[in-house]
This record gives C-alpha cells, sequence and structure tokens, in this order.
C-alpha cells in the first residue's frame, strides 16, 4: 500500500470509530447537552479535555514554532501548561461547585448583573469563533496535502463530521469522542517521535534522547545544534533571542488567558463532584504534558535532521520530500546567487530557503525516512486535534446563545424542550458559520489567536478570580474591570496588528511588549480597576454573599444540578 | 449542619495557605528558573546529560513540576476537607437535598 491508501484506511477507521460513538452516546436533556450530565470521571474528562485543549495549532504547529524560535519557544511549551495550574487551584473546584452549565452562568450570577452576563456572553463567542475558525482550515490543510482533495472539499468534510456528532451528543457525545481523539492523537505524535528519536540517539524516550548524544558520536545533540547555528548565523537555538521582559509576558498572559478559555473551564462542569474537578485537571494536564515535552524533541530533531540535509547542499541532489513540499509552496527555494547550493543562513538577505513551520511535523515521518503507514497515522492525529478542539468551541457557542442568551436573558420561561431544540441549532449554525470561515479565512488568523488569548487573559480571568476570593467584589467593579481590561488589550492588539502593521516592532511596544504579551498588562489593570471601582460603589447583597459562601465550601456539591438540570 | 462557621473560616485559611505555597512554586519553577534566573542556571548541566539547567527548566522541568502540583494540591485538599468536616461525602448524607 501507498501512503495515500494508508493514510485513507487510517483517517476512514477513524472517523467510523467518533460517528459509532456518537450514536451510542446521544444527549436527551439540556443537563446532557451542556454538561454531559455532570457524570463524567476525572480520567476521562482528563483525557477530553486535553483532546479539546489540543488544536491544530498544539499538533500541527507547535513543534514547527519551537524549531524556529529555539528556547523563546519555551514561552508556548509552559505558557499553555502553566495555565491549568491556575485553573486547578483557582477556579475549577469552586466552578463546580456552583454547579450551573456556562462561565456566563457564573459571572451573571456572581455578580447578580444582567449587563455582566451579556458581557461574559460576547466575550465567549468572541474567543470561540476565533478560534474555531483556524481549526477549520487545519482539518482543510491536512485534507488536501493527504488525501488530495481541494481544501474546501475538506473542510465540507470536517463540518459534516463535527456537525454529525456535536449537534446530535452534545457535550455527552463530544467527551466520549473526544477521548477516542485522545488517543489518535497522541499515538501519531509519538510513534514517529520515538522512531525518529532511537534513529538519532538510540533512545526510545523522546524527552531523555533530547538530553543525549548523537548516534556514534559524543557530541550531545543540544551542542551539535547550537555549532550548527553558529556556523550559519543563526542565534544560539538553545539561548534565544526575546528580551526577557516579553517573554515574561507573553508566558504569562497565555498562562491566563489558557486558564480563562471558556471551552476549558466547562470541561470541569461536567465531572460529578469537587474532588473530581481537583484531580480531573491534574490527569487532563498529565495528558497535555505527554505532548507538550515531545515537542521540544521532535523540534530538536527536526531542526538538525533539516540544517544537515539541506543546508549548503545542491538543490538537484535533495531528497524528494523537498520537491514535494515545494510544489505545495510551503518550503520555497530561491537561488540568489545562482551556484545551484542552498544557502540556509541567518541572514535574510543571504538567505535562500523558506520553510514553513506548519510542516515540520508533517514532514517529519518522511524526513526520517519512517513507513508510509506513520505519515496515515500522523495525518490521523492532525484530524483528530482540529476536530476535537472545534466540537468544544462549537459547543460554547451553542449554549451561549440557547443557554444564557435565550434562556437565561431573553426568554426565560422557555420549555426544557425547546431550549435543547434551540442549543442543537445554535450548534448547526455555528458549524456553517465556522465552515465559512474556515473555506474564506480573514487573512489575519494567526493575528486573531493572539487576540482570543489577550482577551480571555484581560476579561475573563480577575472577573472569575475575584468573584471567588473576594467577598467585597460586586457588579460595577467586575463590569469596569472587564472593559478597561478587554479595551486596553484590545486597543494595543489592534493597533499593532490592524492600524499600524509596520509599528509591530520591539522599538515602538511599550516596553518591549509585544502584542502578544500585552494580556499580561491588560489583566493586571482589570485586577486594578475593579478593586478600586468595588471600593467605592456599596458592597454585593446578602444572597451573594450566601452564594460566595456556598462555592467555597465543598459540601453538597452533588445537588446543584439534580435541582437544576 | 455539622461544619460550624469557625471551621469553615479554618478550612478556608488552611486553603488559601495551601494555594499561596503551590503558586509560589509554580511562579519560581516557570518564571523564576526558566525564565529569569534562565542564562544563570544554563552555566550548569544537568550530570549525565546534555541539557543546560534553565533551558531543561524551561522546556522540559517546569512542565513535570506543573502536573505534580495539581496533584498535591487534589491529595492536600482531601485531607484538609476531611479535618474540618466539610468533605462532600459526609455532606451528602447531612444536608440532604440542601
Amino acid at each position: 500500500m501507498n501512503v495515500q491508501a494508508w493514510t485513507f484506511v487510517i483517517v476512514g477507521l477513524s472517523f467510523a470509530l467518533y460517528i459509532a460513538i456518537a450514536l451510542w452516546t446521544r444527549a436527551k436533556s439540556t443537563g446532557e447537552f451542556y454538561v454531559a450530565g455532570a457524570g463524567v470521571g476525572p480520567i476521562v474528562n482528563g483525557m477530553a479535555t486535553g483532546a479539546d485543549w489540543m488544536s491544530a495549532a498544539s499538533f500541527l504547529s507547535m513543534a514547527g514554532m519551537i524549531s524556529v524560535l529555539g528556547y523563546d519557544g519555551s514561552v508556548y511549551l509552559m505558557g499553555w501548561t502553566g495555565g491549568y495550574v491556575l485553573l486547578a487551584l483557582l477556579l475549577a473546584p469552586y466552578l463546580r461547585k456552583f454547579g450551573k452549565f456556562t462561565v456566563p452562568d457564573f459571572v451573571g450570577d456572581r455578580y447578580a448583573s444582567q449587563t455582566a452576563r451579556v458581557v461574559a456572553v460576547v466575550c465567549a463567542l468572541f474567543v470561540s469563533f476565533t478560534y474555531v475558525a483556524g481549526q477549520m482550515r487545519g482539518v482543510g490543510v491536512v485534507f488536501s496535502r493527504f488525501l488530495e482533495v481541494d481544501i474546501d472539499t475538506g473542510v465540507w468534510i470536517g463540518m459534516g463530521l463535527v456537525f454529525f456528532y456535536a449537534v446530535l451528543g452534545g457535550m455527552k457525545g463530544i467527551t466520549y469522542t473526544q477521548v477516542a481523539q485522545y488517543c489518535v492523537l497522541i499515538c501519531a505524535y509519538l510513534v514517529p517521535a520515538i522512531f525518529i528519536s532511537i534513529q538519532m540517539t538510540g533512545h526510545a524516550v523522546p524527552q531523555l534522547g533530547l538530553g543525549a548524544d548523537l548516534v556514534g558520536s559524543t557530541t550531545p545533540l543540544l551542542d551539535k545544534l547550537d555549532g550548527l547555528h553558529a556556523e550559519l548565523g543563526f542565534a544560539a537555538y538553545t539561548e534565544g533571542s526575546k528580551a526577557r521582559l516579553d517573554v515574561l509576558c507573553m508566558t504569562l498572559a497565555l498562562m491566563v488567558g489558557t486558564a480563562g478559555l471558556p471551552h476549558i473551564i466547562v470541561r470541569f462542569y461536567t465531572v460529578p463532584s469537587v474532588r473530581a474537578a481537583r484531580t480531573s485537571a491534574g490527569w487532563a494536564l498529565f495528558f497535555i504534558a505527554l505532548l507538550y515535552t515531545t515537542a521540544p524533541a521532535v523540534a530538536v530533531f527536526a531542526r538538525t535532521n533539516l540544517l544537515e540535509t539541506v543546508a549548503g547542499k545542491e538543490h538537484a541532489t535533495l531528497p524528494a520530500w523537498v520537491a514535494n513540499w515545494e510544489r505545495t509552496g510551503l518550503i520555497r527555494f530561491q537561488d540568489k546567487n545562482g551556484d545551484g547550493r542552498v544557502q540556509y543562513v541567518g541572514d535574510p538577505a543571504a538567505n535562500e530557503l523558506e520553510v514553513d513551520r506548519d510542516i515540520i511535523v508533517l514532514a517529519n515521518p518522511e524526513i526520517a525516512g519512517l513507513p508510509d503507514w506513520v505519515v496515515g497515522l500522523v495525518a490521523a492525529g492532525g484530524l483528530a486535534a482540529a476536530l476535537s478542539t472545534a466540537a468544544g468551541l462549537l459547543l460554547v457557542v451553542s449554549s451561549a446563545i440557547s443557554h444564557d442568551l435565550l434562556k437565561r436573558a431573553l426568554m426565560p420561561s422557555i420549555s426544557e424542550k425547546g431550549e435543547l431544540v434551540a442549543a442543537r441549532v445554535a450548534a448547526a449554525v455555528a458549524v456553517v458559520a465556522a465552515g465559512y470561515l474556515g473555506i474564506h479565512p480573514p487573512d489575519y488568523v494567526a493575528a486573531v489567536v493572539a487576540f482570543a488569548f489577550g482577551l480571555a487573559a484581560s476579561s475573563f480571568f480577575p472577573v472569575l478570580v475575584l468573584g471567588i476570593f473576594t467577598r467585597r467584589m460586586n457588579a460595577p467593579g467586575a463590569i469596569a474591570g472587564m472593559l478597561a481590561g478587554l479595551g486596553f488589550t484590545a486597543s494595543y492588539i489592534v493597533y499593532f496588528k490592524f492600524v499600524a502593521p509596520d509599528n509591530n516592532t520591539a522599538e515602538h511596544w511599550w516596553f518591549g511588549i509585544s502584542p502578544e504579551g500585552i494580556g499580561a498588562l491588560g489583566m493586571a489593570l482589570n485586577f486594578l480597576v475593579a478593586t478600586l471601582v468595588a471600593h467605592l460603589t456599596p458592597p454585593p447583597p446578602e444572597h451573594v454573599q450566601r452564594l460566595i459562601d456556598r462555592i467555597r465550601i465543598p459540601r453538597g456539591a452533588g445537588e446543584a444540578h439534580e435541582l437544576s438540570a | 449542619m455539622s461544619s460550624s462557621g469557625p471551621e469553615r473560616e479554618r478550612y478556608w485559611q488552611r486553603n488559601l495557605r495551601l494555594v499561596a505555597l503551590l503558586l509560589l512554586v509554580w511562579f519560581a519553577v516557570s518564571f523564576g528558573a526558566g525564565i529569569l534566573l534562565v542564562d544563570v542556571l544554563d552555566r550548569v548541566r544537568i550530570p549525565g546529560t546534555g541539557f543546560k539547567l534553565g533551558f531543561w527548566m524551561a522546556q522540559q522541568g517546569s512542565l513535570v513540576v506543573f502536573v505534580v502540583l495539581i496533584f498535591v494540591y487534589a491529595r492536600r485538599m482531601d485531607r484538609i476537607e476531611r479535618e474540618c468536616g466539610v468533605d462532600e461525602e459526609r455532606g451528602r448524607d447531612e444536608e440532604g437535598g440542601a
């Protein structure tokens, strides 16, 4: 069998599995649709959270970004995992005890304010839509490269599948499909990494291979790579070149943003108890860290392989995979000095090769000469990562509309059945809208991702933490904080990304903080403004004080759902 | 209700102390070792490997510590809750459908 046949078989089997699971776990009530009836065990929920979290960006792009950025790539590794510590210690147990369905539910009830609820709904919708467009695009890219259908058809197929199991199964269907998708994506990530680690270092564990000597020499792999970088005029791989303050702010913004993402927070409403919410966060991070600690190893293996294969070699003698990717435009070679050799160097004026960072994971099995079925497996893994995240996000969109807007704000008298129908219709509309964005992507998809994290960091996180840990925080404080944080962060990002993209360099940034890291300042501003305004306005009413008492004490977590579901 | 006001207050204070301690570790391994002190730590190599300590903390070590922190938190909280009588199991019998 050739690569394409393997890919069809493996992707086909994985899709059949997802559909079977969807049919077997249909949601019958709003409780099942929004939070899987709050009956998901901590390990299962951890796995589902892992799949929910790890998107096309984690699976396809992250190792590639790290291999280009070297030490600076640590921002993503620490930023996208450290947030779970904040989530587990500061949010998950209390939100589970609160025990309703969504993040705007908590904001609306804790601050006893419809305005706060609506602001939260708008943030949730914006963050989730931004994210989901990128996922649909990822689905299209994988389809077009490996199954040779065009990108748009790929997006349609992906939409059809997500439509089927998200609309039918709601959170219950999504949870169990995500467990299957986690298994597919982690195998697809680890198998090639283990193969390559054995080839290059003789270690079967990539995390150890990263620190080992190259096979047949006594030079550590990392020193070898630093040496290659020095020879070619790139910054040293293990040192990085970003300013420390910017690295610090970006890491903090990503951590806090992660802890504030509604599609992740809502996963902790699905477990049966407060205890389960805590251990579940631990399992989620364990399953995520399996991939995240492998990524830097993959990055170093791929970088070293790439430099040794192409740098200074004659273009005509390069292996076939280079030509394959050149056809897709993701590797570009321009023979500036006309000597027929590939000058791949740090100086942009003399550099002749451009490698798109998104292909590192996809091309890795080919670069290392692994068997055809591994390539098929990687394609299935990329699809699993994109589809699972898309489904989780679509559920947030549908619950924000049917539950937070219709049931809690516009039509409080709607019946359970009516709400469930509305949730399914909203999910269906959201799938179509996401697909449309995937087929006609705005050119600024990458830029908007900074937005999603910046907004989550500067709006949700402070409001949630203050709502749990301070009794004094009231509605005017929370609303002022959200608007200040959001306004500040959004205008900084909009200015540098859209209004004056030419100015988007370190000299023009405030204190050298990039738009990706500004969410950290936005968050601080939110905390500050919220606290100040809260102390100038009356304290929250008696029933809110009782709510705070109730969420702080784990006792009696079981009942919340039985009352409302 | 078996857990009285002072017991709940004591539970909350112990919870806050534990969270503060764990967040201190969280900060030290990532922002401390992985970013602020990375150049100093990079002068040290982890024996038997090619890892510079700072680089390893930033790309591997802090992630491992994060996972451990959450499980430590979960275990300690179980104990604190039992000792202060606010854990979920007992609550279910006594508070019924409250």
